[in-house]
């Protein structure tokens, strides 16, 4: 990209080249398997999902009650001294309306999803979750409010897909 | 230039395993205690840099430096993560320091090694696609190959190489830090499963579960927030060859480039008179004797026979692995080089208990990034500015 | 002046950006690095330390990646560190050897960034699925589209942006891109073509996006002693900047990166930089979707919260504006291999102070320019200040 460089290397091939074996090539799958240790916030989280509540810590420093919970506070750097359950209601921070899959294929039905400030928790304390029911996607809005549909509690296992998805609700 | 010093240092393990802790809170837990012993500093307000190491397939992440600031207090502060073992985050928190910049540096790496359900698999995955991985075979079968030459090469016994077993394992029942200690003789490690002959089960460190975190300072920090600093005075970092094809298979050829920088910069020109002690990479037992003779701390084919003698003993005239090793410690994966690091701190300050070395001023630090790699890391220690 | 010694690039290269090229990593990296040696006038042995930048290993497949580089990136028989900040690498890498030279410890250092996507099977955006926390919201199926969704629905919601003034920034950049002997997306785009492409994650269409490629990018850093020896015109690494904010994206706002403001904060506090739109010759914010060029620029400082937009309508990041941004056509245009995108704008900044750009050169004999990737979950900037 210097006017002092006249060529610049790369030889570009095509993906059929692949598939046309005019290239060579190794294939491998990884075999990387993990079991992460929950830890002592989020097992109760989990928990507590069983049980069709959502669970949040709190600084009694900076006064947030926080969720997803955790065992210390990053903005004061301390242990955080208390639980205590929020709301399943909560508002739509912002939302997307994905037409591809992770592998970047094209879905045949939308997949919504939007982070919710839930209700109880301070001030932008979201999480993650899909959002259905919702009728017409065009019609989806930030602010929008939205409640949890739990799995019914027998097939609840203790993880966040307690949760089936968030629904908009009228107030 | 300032001098730089290690202030604080915090470290929770190491265990077999710590179903209890998630890596996070296993952080949380030894960034208290390094911040604690660093002077009581708040990671909010005193520090200027956070470097914390680790590799995306050890934790099962596709980028783990994601979930790393806010345990160590660093959420919207200064902090990247350096892909290799913890002393090439020493490394880089030294020369950070040295550009007259910064004055506080803290240093992070962990091992959460139980919860890797696939280990040999992700070592192996740390093959050469295309030359080495298809040949399949348990990765540690480099280490076989390896042994083999180092043997034939320098004329060291396998007895010499059980030794070391013994010795880092006996060590290791002082330190509870440890995870493996275990008070066993010559002939169990020789008579112990052949694996990857010559390497039988007994000489190959165990992984195991913990985290390390170190606060770095300036010279003037340093002075002013504690009265035991320990000096970083010689850095050496090398590269060898990633080619299994090509590299040298007896001489370590990495740790003695490394040696060779760090030894200049800390004036080191006799390493077995000038250093007291030394914590040496023993990821299999005869890395350790590889290593020792890399180091300069003997010449090619003697680190052998000088353990057997038990010169390198806790009251050897020279210790090696007064922590037990890996082999006694357990293989903390990215942070096996802070786990050398740590001891040399602990006994330079004194506070090693039943396993302190008399007098001991001036300590060496050593670490090896493991198969396939040939990438090692020096440091020289002291007391002394 | 900073740091015990004066910093200098001196040197830089770049392979093209294809979406799949016949080289392996390392092979790219070595074809990177030789060519920003000879620019530097140097040879391999004039090296003392080496610094690499990579994202995921999940792309070249290779775990412990850094070590799998080493040779190709001339790091044999030398000490050599690989760095690893998400997305922001690219900018970050060249942070790194800064300091291996500014501290004192070494004369020279030579810093390569190299990604092969296209290893990554069945699609490079799969290794972006383990990005996220495997317990809250892997399961949930997150993906690299739908976070970029939400923080760019976000950020037209905060500020009342329309999908339009975000599309100039495609048009322009792909544009741009059209004068870059290296670039994989060139073209002459309209911003309808832009708001008709396919919707891939509402607000995110086809091509507001940047698209996966191989490539690599180096630059050889020496100290102002040896600067003085190979070159009249060398660049000055004056601020270097980074910030990562907490991983918990979920509870924070969007809209404006504090992180990206940090690092900008903390480089042109270095280099002596008080009023940035003004000091601010040439700017390679980092583009990996249109929105984020405009995104940057306010973390930047380079404008005030939500103005971004309008600069661009006004023609004000033109090449030919007042303040150029993303001349080199940005990840839009020549294409993202992650860590060889970021250093690639740094190169593209080290040639416009040199005046060696070529027809991409903007006007007025630029002094100053900066340079910035982000990376991470939402999460991490890092800022590069030169200077002529």
């Amino acid at each position: 990209m210097s006017v002092k460089i006249k060529h610049y290397p790369g030889e570009e091939i095509e993906t059929q080249d692949f598939r046309e074996g005019k290239v060579l090539f190794e294939s491998f799958k990884p075999k990387a398997k993990y079991a992460w240790s929950a830890g002592i916030a989020i097992s109760r989280f989990l928990e507590e999902l069983k049980n069709g509540r959502i669970l949040a810590s709190t600084c009694s420093k900076c006064k947030r009650i926080m969720v997803p919970p955790r065992i210390y506070c990053e903005k004061c750097f301390k242990p955080t001294d208390g639980w205590t359950y929020v709301k399943d209601t909560g508002t739509i921070n912002t939302f997307s309306v994905s037409f591809i899959a992770a592998d970047a294929s094209r879905l045949k039905e939308p997949i919504v999803v939007a982070i919710i400030n839930l209700d109880g928790a301070s001030e932008g304390m979201g999480i993650v979750h899909w959002l259905n029911e919702y009728g017409d996607w065009r019609e989806i809005k930030i602010g929008m409010r939205v409640k949890a549909v739990w799995k019914p509690p027998e097939e609840r296992v203790g993880a966040i897909t307690d949760i089936k998805y968030f629904k908009p609700i009228k107030e | 230039m300032s001098e730089v010093a290690i202030i604080g240092v915090g470290c929770v393990g190491f265990r077999p395993m710590t179903p209890e802790l998630s890596y996070k809170e296993l952080m949380f837990e030894a960034a208290v205690k390094a911040y604690e012993d660093a002077g009581g500093i708040n990671p909010r307000e005193d520090v200027d840099i956070f470097v914390a190491c680790s590799e995306d397939y050890l934790e099962g992440f596709s980028i783990f430096d994601e979930f790393v600031p806010d345990q160590l207090g660093a959420a919207l502060r200064h902090l990247f993560t350096v892909t290799g073992d913890g002393m090439l985050g020493l490394a880089a928190a030294y020369m950070l320091i040295k550009t007259g910049q910064f004055d506080t540096v803290v240093l992070e790496a962990h091992s959460k090694a139980s919860d890797i359900l696939t280990y040999t698999d992700i070592v192996q995955f740390g093959f050469d696609p295309i030359f080495n991985r298809p040949l399949g075979g348990h990765p540690y079968y480099v280490a076989g190959l390896e042994m083999t030459r180092y043997l034939y090469e320098t004329c060291t016994t396998e007895e010499q190489c059980a030794q070391v077993v013994v010795k880092n394992k006996r060590n290791a029942l002082l330190n509870p830090h440890a995870a493996y200690g275990a008070n066993i003789t010559l002939d169990q490690v020789m008579h112990s499963e052949k694996l990857f002959h010559p390497l039988k089960k007994l000489e190959i460190s165990t992984p195991a579960d913990g985290c390390i975190v170190m606060v770095l300072a300036s010279e003037k920090v340093a002075e002013k927030l504690t009265d035991k600093p320990i000096w970083v005075k010689g850095v050496g970092w090398c590269t060898e060859t990633p080619s299994l094809e090509t590299r040298d298979w007896t001489r370590a050829v990495y740790t003695r480039l490394a040696a060779e920088m760090a030894y200049k910069e800390a004036k080191i020109t006799n390493p077995w008179r000038d250093i007291d002690f030394a914590e040496i990479h023993d990821l299999f037992a005869y890395k350790e004797l590889q290593h020792m003779e890399a180091l300069k701390l003997c010449d090619y084919g003697e680190a052998g026979k000088l353990t057997e003698d038990g010169l390198t003993s806790l009251n050897g005239e020279f210790p090696v692995n007064p922590s037990g090793g890996l082999l006694g410690m357990g293989y903390g994966l990215e942070a096996s080089g802070l786990q050398k690091v740590l001891e040399v701190v602990i006994q330079l300050r004194g506070e090693a208990g039943a396993r302190q070395i008399d007098d001991a001023e001036v300590g060496l630090a050593h670490t090896w990034r493991g198969i396939p790699t040939a990438t090692g890391v020096v440091a020289v220690l002291s007391k002394v500015k | 002046m900073f740091g015990k010694k004066r910093v200098a690039i001196v040197g830089a290269g770049v392979t093209l950006f294809r979406r799949n090229l016949k080289e392996t990593g390392k092979e790219l990296a070595y074809h990177a690095a030789k060519m920003a040696l000879e620019q530097a006038g140097m040879e391999l042995h004039d090296i003392q330390s080496v610094v690499v930048g990579s994202a995921p290993d999940a792309f070249d497949g290779v775990h412990m990646k850094g070590e799998y580089l080493a040779d190709g990136a001339g790091a044999y028989h030398k000490p050599y560190m690989r760095v690893f900040v998400g997305g922001a690498t690219g900018v970050f890498a060249p942070l790194a050897g800064w300091w291996h030279v500014a501290s004192g410890k070494f004369d020279t250092c030579l810093v390569v960034c190299e990604e092969k996507m296209s290893s990554c099977y069945p699609h490079p955006q799969y290794a972006f699925t383990t990005i996220f926390d495997p317990i809250l919201e892997r399961p949930i199926g997150m993906n690299l589209i739908w976070i970029f969704a939400l923080e760019m629905n976000r950020y037209m919601h905060k500020h009342n942006i329309k999908k339009e003034d975000i599309a100039l920034v495609s048009v322009k950049n792909k544009r741009n891109a059209l004068d870059n002997p290296i670039a994989q997306l060139a073209a002459n785009i309209t911003v309808e073509d832009v708001l008709n492409s396919e919707i891939m994650a509402w607000p995110v269409q086809r091509l507001d996006v940047s698209p996966t490629s191989d490539g690599a990018a180096a630059v050889v850093l020496v100290s102002e002693d040896v600067a003085k020896e190979v070159t009249d015109n060398p660049v000055w690494i004056d601020g270097v900047g980074w910030c990562i904010d907490s991983t918990h994206w979920t509870n924070r706002d969007l809209y404006y990166p504090d992180y990206v403001e940090y690092a900008a904060r903390m480089a042109y506090k270095m280099a002596g930089i008080k009023n940035p739109p003004k000091e601010i010759d040439v700017a390679e914010p980092y583009d990996p979707f249109d929105y984020k060029e405009l995104h940057h620029m306010e973390g930047l400082l380079l404008c005030k919260k939500g103005e971004a937009p309008k600069l661009t309508r006004e023609g004000v990041t033109q090449r030919d504006g007042d303040l150029p941004v993303c001349p080199s056509g940005g990840l839009l245009g020549v294409g993202n291999p992650i860590s060889a995108a970021g250093l690639m704008k740094v190169c593209e900044i080290f040639w416009q102070l040199r005046g060696e750009a070529g027809k991409r050169q903007v006007p007025g004999d630029p002094r100053t320019g900066v340079a910035q990737a982000w990376g991470d979950l939402m999460q991490y900037s890092s800022v590069i200040v030169l200077r002529r």
